[in-house]
């Protein structure tokens, strides 16, 4: 072998900590190292020409550069060996930056840790096959799970650029949680106008399969190549036969079912479609609250279809759809207080689900909306009176260790805004009060919106909390105080919104352990990196966006949904993928059949699989691991008791030989 | 059954008609007390306020002699006391160094093993089966506001006893006896505590918007487990109706009171006679 080693300053990361000069003249010893030399930024093009040069005129077989983590330069570094004819698995990196220059002070230690560690990889790379990437074909077609605004938005993208796509909505209609907001911010234009038409797309596009009250079961398969196994509940209802007539929801008895899409605020019939503009516009039957289900009693929605849509025997489906990639777009729920669990228990001061006029900003946005329940006339819940004082709360569960969640909820600021605008714009004589922490308005026009709220519409902003909100004579005494006055003060108020946290969709964990992809301690998605790689996830192929990465607005997730269609574009803009060669491989012939690494394997990339003669007679049984789907973490090896699989690019072999190299 | 029983000044002090009805009370459940030997202050506010090691050492020593005689669970029918009991436990099994120096300083070895209850707690552990069974009056006329005060349910962290803003495990063994639970809105309000001493008017004031919102929500009678808070809303009701000229009458029961009275014991075996308010 002839290896070069080069070592970086990174230009003061390294060097402060590390006699760089030193390292390389300590390592130009070491058996097989041809060339060593240090040099300020390896990464710049000067370094990588150097590096290349030497390459060249040193005809190096195997590269070690000492720098900074591989998972910053490994792939500059492969493709600077590449380009000069050197398979780029040859290429080895020693992080002498993270794991020496900067956890350590003594620059003696430090330096000779670092040669340690550069010793460590000369005779890893001394040990390195070259290795050919993996090629695996793309099916071209697309899932995308949750049908809010940001999975229509992602939905129609890819659609639009002219492939197949799969939206999977887990409930009766597409449109989310935006189809019920009724103005949105900073433009006060009617929500529902601006997304029915997009869901009036999905619904009509040629190339978009909707898979509506229908939840994601199952997923295999790896990048290119899922198979993805979604339930379809039971509707009851024949689509294909049923018009959307409403002979059967007008006629319904069972008509006091709290409606979901109006968050509780308002009722449903037991066979119903949730909003008039759903799509599809075809009803479902709640099967918790038909009679003709639970008790074989009723059935007049099926005496008064006339096309015969009503099937009382329908079951679930399972179906299989096999797509390339997945978006995730499951969205959110409000922090629902005194009913969820464990830590967000807390704030039974507030009263809410205990005090009918207490309500959350969903069901405020329900109760303005022109198609809610009140037909847009502001009424509390409790004896339908307009209120005359509402007071609004912020950060209910947000910014809140103790009792809620520690991060901010992001847009309760604009959305509390805007409803004491609404509230204004309808109830001319009421007043709007609210408690906040700090006012977060960063955004186009953001500012600007909420100056309009207190200084146009008149609300009154205290900065301060709520400390609890008792009833009197059906009257809210809420106490809290204003910090900026220094004052506890006491409103008597007919309505109380608050604006709780926002938090991850319910099952959204399961969903992520079937996806195989991170999530947070609240649940929420985890992207692969915060900046610079927003929209994937450490699943090759799994793409998020919406609000079940991280709390946000319309803009936001809309945007953030082209980026994940945009990376679904990019994925099949190829035939086939390739993928890195790191990968474990089963020695077939020891293999002891034991399978203690198909249990193990975290990706589930290892298979039994049988060999068998010519005659097709089995021959013995063994492992064996599906390049598409391993993730090359090791796990297997560390498990198999006859040592029977290896990982390429760091078999275990290179480990002895790394080890020995230190003793 | 046999539980470890910590008074406090209170219960052998002022409230003795407390120790009297828990005693009874729980004697009827085949709960049996075994009064902790030679115990000391709980520290209460006064500790607390003044000195920190003080108000750790006079709680220790309790614990220690627990632990010396085998005493694994022990009542504290004072919020102040369990608090505080619970407390020093808390920081004492947290510390390995704190264990060496109150060790030393109450001459005892103390881990701060032993579990501390408040009243609620103990009735729970009897079980909401058991104590229904034991009901032979149910109380189907009482309409009952649970009240909590401060320390029965706060500090939070230490304590980790129901939902501090809006506790709810006294009225599940209220409803246990027959009787109605009121919702109202000062569950968790401060009755002043101590301030009955040095600034009666906070008291009054504190007490008499307690008394009023729970007539004002239809309850005729109020529950404690604190005996402070009987104090201040017992004994200081007829101040209250002196300095704001209105008729409360609202009788302030002991959680104990209500259970041994639903049981079949006479108000006069419980010490209900011995309340200022009289039913």
């Amino acid at each position: 072998m002839r290896i070069g080693v080069f070592t970086c300053w990174c230009g003061e990361n390294i060097a402060r900590h590390v006699d760089c000069q030193k390292v390389a003249e300590a390592i130009r010893n070491l058996l097989g190292v041809h060339c060593s030399v240090d040099y300020k930024y390896m990464c710049s093009d000067p370094g990588q020409s150097m590096i290349r040069e030497q390459i060249r005129n040193g005809k190096l077989t195997g590269l070690v550069v000492a720098a900074c983590s591989p998972h910053m330069h490994l792939k500059t570094f492969r493709k600077a060996a590449e380009a000069e004819g050197l398979n780029p698995y040859m290429v080895e990196m020693a992080n002498v930056r993270e794991h020496c220059a900067w956890v350590h002070h003594d620059r003696e230690a430090a330096t000779a840790k670092a040669i340690d560690i550069i010793r460590m990889a000369v005779a890893k790379v001394q040990q390195n096959r070259p290795l050919a990437a993996i090629r695996v074909p793309v099916t071209k077609r697309a899932m995308v799970i949750g049908g809010g605004v940001a999975g229509i938005q992602a939905a129609l993208d890819i659609a639009d650029a002219g492939f197949e796509v799969v939206l999977v909505e887990r409930d009766p209609s597409i449109g989310g949680k935006m189809a019920g907001l009724s103005e949105t911010f900073p433009t006060l234009d009617c929500s529902q106008c601006i997304l029915t038409p997009r869901m009036v797309d999905v619904g009509q596009h040629p190339r978009i399969k909707l898979h509506t009250y229908s939840e994601v079961e199952a997923v295999n398969g790896y990048v290119g190549n899922f198979k993805v196994t979604v339930r379809k509940k039971a509707r009851y209802v024949d689509i294909t036969k049923c018009n959307g007539c409403g002979d059967c929801w007008n006629k319904c008895p069972q008509k006091k079912n709290l409606s979901e899409f109006d968050f509780g605020m308002g009722k449903r019939t037991a066979i119903y479609v949730p909003f008039p503009q759903a799509v599809p516009a075809r009803p479902v039957i709640d099967r918790e609250a038909c009679t003709m289900l639970l008790k074989g009693k009723c059935g007049i929605c099926a005496k008064k279809c006339t096309r015969g849509a009503i099937n009382f025997e329908d079951q679930d489906q399972l179906i299989t759809e096999d797509v390339g990639a997945i978006v995730a777009a499951t969205g959110y729920k409000l922090c629902d207080i005194g009913k969820d669990e464990g830590r967000y228990k807390g704030y039974g001061e507030y009263g809410f689900g205990r005090y009918a006029d207490v309500i959350d900003g969903l069901q405020f946005e329900r109760i303005v909306s022109a198609s809610g329940p009140t037909g847009g006339e502001i009424k509390r819940p409790s004896d339908g009176k307009t209120p005359k004082s509402v007071v609004f709360i912020c950060c209910v569960g947000s910014r809140d260790d103790a009792k809620g969640c520690g991060y901010c909820s992001k847009i309760c600021c604009m959305y509390v805004a805007k409803h004491t605008m609404l509230y204004k714009h309808k109830v001319h004589d009421g007043q709007a009060h609210v408690f906040y922490m700090d006012i977060r308005a960063g955004g186009k026009n953001y500012e600007e919106f909420v100056r309009r709220a207190i200084e146009q519409d008149g609300a009154e902003y205290h900065r301060g909390r709520v400390s609890r909100i008792t009833e009197h004579n059906g009257q809210l005494i809420v106490r809290g105080v204003d910090t900026l006055v220094g004052e506890a003060m006491t409103i008597e108020a007919d309505l109380v919104v608050l604006a709780t946290a926002m938090r991850p969709a319910d099952g959204v964990e399961s969903l992520a352990q079937k996806l195989n992809i991170g999530y947070d301690e609240y649940g929420f998605l985890s992207e692969s990196h915060p900046k610079l790689r927003p929209v994937e996830t450490n699943t090759a192929g799994v793409l998020v966006c919406g609000a079940c990465q991280a709390p946000k607005d319309i803009p936001e997730s809309v945007a953030q949904a082209s980026a994940a269609a945009a990376k679904v574009m990019m994925l099949f803009a190829r035939d086939e993928l390739t993928r890195e060669p790191e990968v474990a491989e089963v020695n077939e012939q020891t293999c002891a059949a034991c399978f203690s690494c198909v249990r193990g394997c975290p990706y589930k990339a290892i298979d039994e699989a049988d060999i068998t003669d010519r005659q097709g007679r089995l021959i013995k049984r063994t492992a064996r691991v599906n390049p598409g789907l391993c993730m090359g973490c090791g796990t297997c090896v560390a498990i198999c008791p006859s040592k029977s699989v290896d990982l390429a690019g760091f078999t275990e072999q290179q480990v002895y030989a790394m080890v020995e190299s230190l003793v | 059954m046999q539980i470890g029983y910590y008074p406090g000044c209170a219960l052998h002090g002022s409230s003795n008609d407390y120790e009297r009805s828990v005693r009874v009370c729980l004697g009827r459940l085949g709960m049996e007390l075994r009064e902790l030997d030679d115990w000391v202050c709980c520290g209460a506010t006064a500790a607390h306020s003044l000195n920190a090691k003080l108000a750790t050492a006079l709680p220790a020593r309790n614990l220690a002699i627990a632990e010396r005689d085998g005493i694994d669970q022990m009542l504290a029918p004072c919020p102040m006391c369990s608090m505080e009991l619970i407390k020093a436990g808390q920081a004492l099994a947290a510390s390995d160094a704190l264990r060496r120096e109150m060790s030393e300083i109450v001459e005892q070895k103390v881990s701060g093993a032993t579990g501390v209850l408040n009243l609620i707690q103990v009735f729970q552990q009897i079980g909401l089966e058991r104590i229904q069974k034991a009901v032979v009056q149910p109380l189907s006329q009482t309409k009952a506001a649970c009240y909590y005060g401060c320390l029965l349910v706060r500090p939070p962290e230490q304590l980790r006893f129901d939902d501090c803003e809006n506790p709810t495990s006294m009225e599940t063994i209220i409803k246990a006896l027959g009787a109605e639970a009121i919702d109202w809105n000062y569950k968790t309000e401060c009755c002043g505590a101590g301030m009955t001493m040095c600034n009666e008017d906070t008291v009054l004031d504190l007490a008499h918007k307690i008394l009023t919102d729970v007539a004002a929500h239809g309850a005729n009678c109020v529950v404690v487990a604190c005996p402070m808070c009987h104090v201040n809303l017992d004994m200081k009701q007829a101040d209250v109706e002196r300095r704001y000229g209105v008729t409360h009458r609202m009788p302030i029961y002991y959680l104990s009171d209500l259970v041994g009275m639903a049981m079949g014991a006479s108000g006069a075996e419980m010490g209900v006679d011995r309340h200022y308010v009289v039913a």
